[in-house]
């Protein structure tokens, strides 16, 4: 066993291992055990995952683990980047869950369950056979169910958040069963090598495709796949909430780039159209709710959305421009997707934990109860800031340089593209500048709402700084946010390396890498170069030397602390602020015809007269229109029919054995016809 | 869009030709300001006869604006206080706090008879004086109400222009 | 070298000039509505005045309320040194292209937005919300402008753009190259808070856009922020000179006197391009808050029309 091999292992084993330990241990030394654990594991993964990514693959066969199949592993570089992903995520979350962990999620099942649910992270992208991809893809689900049921007994949206999830996931896997059992069924075996090396008719290989993209796009949160996501990640605990958000979303795009990419090699341009549509789709619809959403978990799930949206349309512009055989530019997209997937990864979890300081410190998600953070909770504050400027694809923030790398490999597709990529590409551009500009107003609103300002409740008024065990699982995830940003040349060329050889057609050995460099990066082929690190050394110069200008040239005089104008009036109470409801008013109108807002309002007058008012009560709320144009009537006639369904089972013993009697008589009647 | 330019090339220039300053001397502590002054007006309880004579030195014909003087929407910009009436009672705290948002050096104009000695106001029931009982008053303005002339004069006593 | 002295001496001329830009348009203004004006220096006597004055932190306000009017400037600075205003040839040319530009003024809008809701008054409030819908709606047509941009040249990068506009001057008056200088001055009207989108002398705060976010700024806060206001404008204005009328820019291979003669070119067309503002901004009214959206989707539609007809043109 080489170098990955053994970290590999060792990861899996130490995950395998806290679990049954967590278990045995006393309430008090629970979370630490297995936070240290986990935390060992996700170094070993993120280690494991950058070994083999740098070249050192490996793979394992267990014959006896799975009856019949056995567990075929391989890393290779793709499920290695996936890996390292979730290795990393993993060591900012555990080290945050000790802290965590004493807010009532010390039991059994809530410590014993994370790191199985790592472990089945680390799995799905190592599978190398189908049985094992499913096998690590149904545990991920029910662990992750579990962990999004810890805080039941608390609230009653839990119940119903998981009740969504464990529906979505599972009609999910449906469709990745069918679609790989039949690709296996095909093929003539289920190992990904056979599968590689199958010959499917174009049909079979139109269904294999379409099958396990609706199971992978929902796990990922693709519109209109998305409905669980946003109710599913802000009920779990915040910890619970990093991980799904940051890591278990992941897996959703590494089914779809090893299926679509790998195991069939690409396909018909109109695959990847319509992957870029969902994308496309996913990017404004998501961002558009978090624009709107005033419940900070539940932002920060659709912003998931949004950002697994901008990714899917990375990954639908690689698969398109290489079905026109352009694979320099196609590699240039797919590392782009590839990066802003690890970028997502760094600041989403970073955010995540951010949030889940703010509930605990609080007691409350609603952004229209917080502010005043920034005093009571100053390291918090500081460090969503990093993630905010990150997710809101601002320079010098990591998320600007993969949304850059995404523009230029549209930008330059459209002379070589023909008609429908000057169709796309223009149009993917706007939704990505939409959404770009839609993320700065979510995320300004998200820190300066919630953060800033004076706290607007008493619940924020009380609050106090988390923990240090939290803090620095938070401070872990801000310095890779830091590093991916000013330096993402310590990822890039492992990612570019790899997109270049993942694109379909690139031949072996594979073409040049698509973007190169240290400090400034360029574009292999193409006239384009960035340099985040000399951009945000510039603005810190101009910053300082600003702050000396003023200091040598303006007033001598001293800054004097002063009240507020208030016009003379005052004082000004907390609920005179700007909400993030009346933040987002604005847009709320522009998007008005999109969104559908409701809003009901109850006068009821006074006894003595009609026109006397005695309350107003006003009620908002944006609903999500997909769920309700799709799935409400869906879930309508579910219900319809099993209330009809109860007229049938009345009760009476000799009604359901004649139920019986002819159930039988019917199948015997059918054999006899058929056979 | 056509006739708003040719009434515009008809009318000219309607700004009156600045006249000589009699003194031509500035208000001490307003040197440091170097040709700008902003100004924030505070209504401390006037009929708005000052207010429609400050609308007219702002206006085209007597263009307060040309000495530097101009008129801002925070008192976090100003340097200086126009206040204009008797002060009222419910205005009195108001017009203190407006003082206090000033951030130094700041001045203060008493624009009229009644800001500086509460005029036909004087001993009513709901003023509390004038305005230099309320806050230090660097220039004051006389006139029921003082003409537009006499308020660019003022100004310009504070630009030094 | 040369490279370096144009970059150094277009930051120096937006630093010191920009001042003067805002003074001229008053100026105009003036004078188009009958009065005398203040004269053209006289924002450089209001930044005078308020750099010795006192700096007033309000109560509740921290880090951020500081912060702000810094990296604001602080943006645009590093966009002045960027963008190929007096060369093509600064050395910080590769460092940020177009993309960067636009997202690195966005940075100091957020900032200022920021600052405006940290100070917790329903105002700072009222326009940041309005300041980030404007920018959200104004980003869509940006990138693809841009992108109509690109496309002849091939690159985003700006020295390229505009090296390519210098050497095939008809290109300027190419369809793609008009639609995509109407959209984009379209967006320079919304990103610097003229007429019809904000009025940058209104006293109305339920109006503001702007003001109303930095309504707590005193002194020498205030006066960055004024002068960053300048300057963004006289940088955007000049950006689409040169994107648009590319002449006299100092390109590959010129010396000491090119640079001189780009700093007078810059100087006559920005000088020119904030006169036509001025003049055009008498005309018009502010459009109530909720219209400016679709005036933000046509300009969008132009855009697209650019990029298409980039497409269709090639």
């Amino acid at each position: 066993m080489n170098l990955t091999g053994t970290l590999f292992v060792a990861a899996l084993g130490l995950c395998l291992a806290a679990a049954p330990a967590a278990v045995l241990t006393p309430r008090r030394a629970r979370p630490l055990l297995a936070g240290a654990a986990t935390t060992a594991a996700g170094l070993a993964g993120a280690a494991a995952g950058v070994t083999a990514l740098s070249g050192q693959g490996w793979s394992a066969r267990l014959d006896g683990v799975l009856p019949l199949a056995g567990v075929r592993l391989d890393l290779d570089p793709l499920g290695a980047m996936f890996v390292a992903v979730t290795g990393a995520v993993a060591v900012c979350a555990a080290v945050y869950g000790v802290a965590y962990a004493r807010h009532g999620l010390d039991g059994r099942v809530a410590q014993a369950t994370p790191p199985l649910f790592v472990a089945s992270m680390l799995l799905v992208p190592a599978a190398a056979s189908v049985s094992t991809l499913l096998v690590a893809w149904e545990l991920m689900a029910l662990t992750s169910l579990l962990l999004v049921l810890a805080e039941h007994r608390r609230r009653a949206a839990v119940g119903e958040a998981a009740l969504w999830y464990a529906v979505m996931t599972h009609l999910g896997f449906a469709a990745i069963l069918a679609g790989l059992a039949g690709f296996a069924a095909l093929a003539g075996g289920e190992t990904f090598e056979q599968l590689r090396a199958a010959g499917l008719p174009p049909g079979a290989r139109d269904a294999v495709f379409l099958a396990t993209l609706a199971g992978f796009a929902s796990k990922a949160g693709i519109v209109p796949l998305h409905v669980w996501l946003a109710r599913a990640h802000p009920e779990a605990p915040s910890q619970v909430s990093a991980l799904m958000s940051a890591a278990m979303v992941n897996m959703g795009v590494y089914g779809i780039l090893r299926v679509g990419l790998d195991l069939l090699h690409g396909g018909p341009a109109w695959w990847w159209l319509l992957v870029l549509g969902a994308g496309a789709l996913s990017a404004l619809f998501g961002i558009l709710q978090a624009a709107v959403a005033s419940d900070l978990k539940r932002l920060l799930g659709h912003s998931t959305t949004e950002n697994m949206g901008l990714v899917l349309i990375g990954v639908g512009a690689a698969g398109f421009l290489a079905s026109g055989g352009d694979s320099m530019l196609a590699a240039l997209a797919l590392a782009a997707a590839l990066l802003h997937v690890v970028n997502h990864s760094a600041f989403k979890t970073l955010l995540f934990l951010a949030a889940g300081s703010v509930l605990h410190a609080t007691g409350t998600r609603d952004l229209d109860a917080l502010g005043g953070l920034r005093a009571r909770m100053p390291c918090t504050t500081a460090l969503f800031a990093v993630g905010a400027l990150a997710a809101s694809a601002l320079p010098p923030g990591n998320g600007f340089v993969s949304e850059w790398l995404l523009l230029q490999s549209l930008i330059h597709a459209l002379p070589t593209s023909g008609v429908a990529g000057a169709v796309t590409m223009p149009l993917a551009v706007g939704v990505i500048a939409l959404s770009a500009g839609l993320a700065i107003a979510t995320f300004v609103k998200a820190f300066g709402v919630g953060f800033l300002a004076r706290p607007r409740t008493p619940g924020a008024e009380r609050a106090s700084e988390s923990p240090p065990a939290m803090i620095g699982g938070m401070a872990l995830a801000a310095a890779s946010c830091v590093i991916l940003a000013l330096a993402p040349a310590t990822v890039l060329p492992g990612l570019s390396r790899l997109a270049a050889s993942l694109v379909p057609g690139s031949g072996h050995p594979p073409g040049p890498v698509p973007v190169s460099g240290e400090v400034t990066l360029r574009l292999t082929g193409y006239e384009g170069t960035i340099s985040p690190l000399l951009i945000a050394v510039a603005l810190a110069i101009a910053v300082i030397g600003l702050l000396g200008a003023v200091r040598l040239f303006a007033s001598r005089r001293a800054r004097r602390a002063a009240r507020l104008w208030d016009c003379g009036a005052g004082p000004m109470s907390p609920r005179m602020e700007y909400t993030a409801t009346s933040f987002a008013e604005p847009l709320q109108r522009v998007f008005d015809d999109v969104l559908e807002p409701e809003s009901d309002l109850d006068v009821t007058p006074t006894k003595e007269s009609a026109y006397l008012v005695e309350s107003v009560r006003f009620r908002a709320r944006i609903p999500d229109r997909i769920e309700r144009r799709l799935y409400d009537p869906v879930l309508a006639a579910a219900g319809a029919l099993g209330r009809a369904a109860t007229g049938l089972a009345n009760g009476s013993v000799h009604r359901y054995l004649a139920y019986g009697f002819y159930a039988l008589t019917a199948v015997l009647v059918a054999l006899a016809v058929i056979w | 869009m056509i006739g708003l330019w040719r009434k515009i090339r008809k009318t000219g220039r309607v700004a009156e030709p600045a006249p000589e300053r009699a003194d031509g001397e500035v208000v001490p502590r307003a040197a440091e300001l170097g040709g700008s002054v902003q100004i924030r007006h505070v209504d401390a309880g006037s009929c708005n006869g000052c207010e429609v004579e400050i609308a007219s030195a702002f206006g085209p014909v007597y263009d307060a604006e040309r000495y530097g003087a101009r008129l801002v929407a925070s008192p976090r910009h100003a340097d200086a206080l126009l206040v204009t009436g008797p002060v009222t009672r419910n205005m009195e705290v108001a017009l203190r706090r407006s003082h206090e948002a000033v951030p130094e050096p700041r001045l203060v104009v008493a624009l009229g008879d009644c800001a500086r000695d509460c005029g036909a106001f004087a001993g009513a029931y709901g003023v509390v004086g004038a305005v230099k009982d309320v806050v230090p008053v660097d220039v004051e303005v006389p006139g029921c109400p003082p003409p537009p002339e006499a308020i660019v004069e003022a100004l310009r006593g504070l630009t030094g222009r | 070298m040369t490279g370096l002295i144009g970059a150094v001496s277009q930051v120096v001329l937006v630093a010191v000039g920009s001042p003067l830009l805002a003074g001229l348009m008053r100026q105009v203004r003036a004078r188009l509505e009958g009065r005398a004006g203040a004269g053209v220096a006289q924002p450089w006597r209001d930044l005078r005045k308020l750099a010795r004055k006192e700096p007033i932190t309000p109560h509740g306000t921290g880090w951020v309320f500081r912060l702000a009017p810094l990296v604001l400037a602080g943006t645009v600075l590093v966009v002045a040194a960027v963008v190929p205003l007096v060369t093509t040839l600064s050395p910080m040319d590769g460092v940020a292209d177009l993309f960067a530009v636009t997202a690195l003024l966005a940075l100091g809008s957020v900032a200022l937005a920021l600052g405006g809701l940290d100070t917790g008054t329903a105002f700072g409030g009222m326009g940041a919300s309005r300041e980030v819908t404007v920018m959200a709606l104004v980003e869509p047509t940006i990138l693809l402008s841009v992108f109509a941009l690109s496309v002849r040249v091939g690159s985003t990068n700006l020295g390229a753009i505009v090296t390519s506009a210098v050497h095939d001057p008809l290109e300027v008056i190419s369809p793609v190259s008009l639609l995509a200088a109407v959209a984009l001055a379209v967006v320079t009207i919304a990103e610097t808070g003229r007429i019809p989108v904000d009025n940058p002398s209104t006293h109305l705060e339920l109006t503001m856009i702007h003001e109303a976010m930095i309504l707590e700024y005193s002194g020498p806060d205030l006066a960055l922020i004024e002068w960053a206001s300048a300057m963004r404008l006289s940088v955007l204005l000049g950006l689409l000179a040169s994107l648009f009328a590319p002449w006299g820019i100092a390109t590959a291979g010129a010396g000491l006197a090119a640079v001189v003669l780009g700093m007078a070119a810059l100087v006559i067309k920005v000088a020119a391009l904030g006169v036509l503002l001025a003049a055009g901004e008498v005309f018009m009214a502010k459009l109530r808050l909720f219209r400016i959206p679709e005036l933000l989707a046509g300009s969008f539609m132009l855009a697209l029309l650019a990029v298409a007809a980039s497409f269709f043109l090639a």
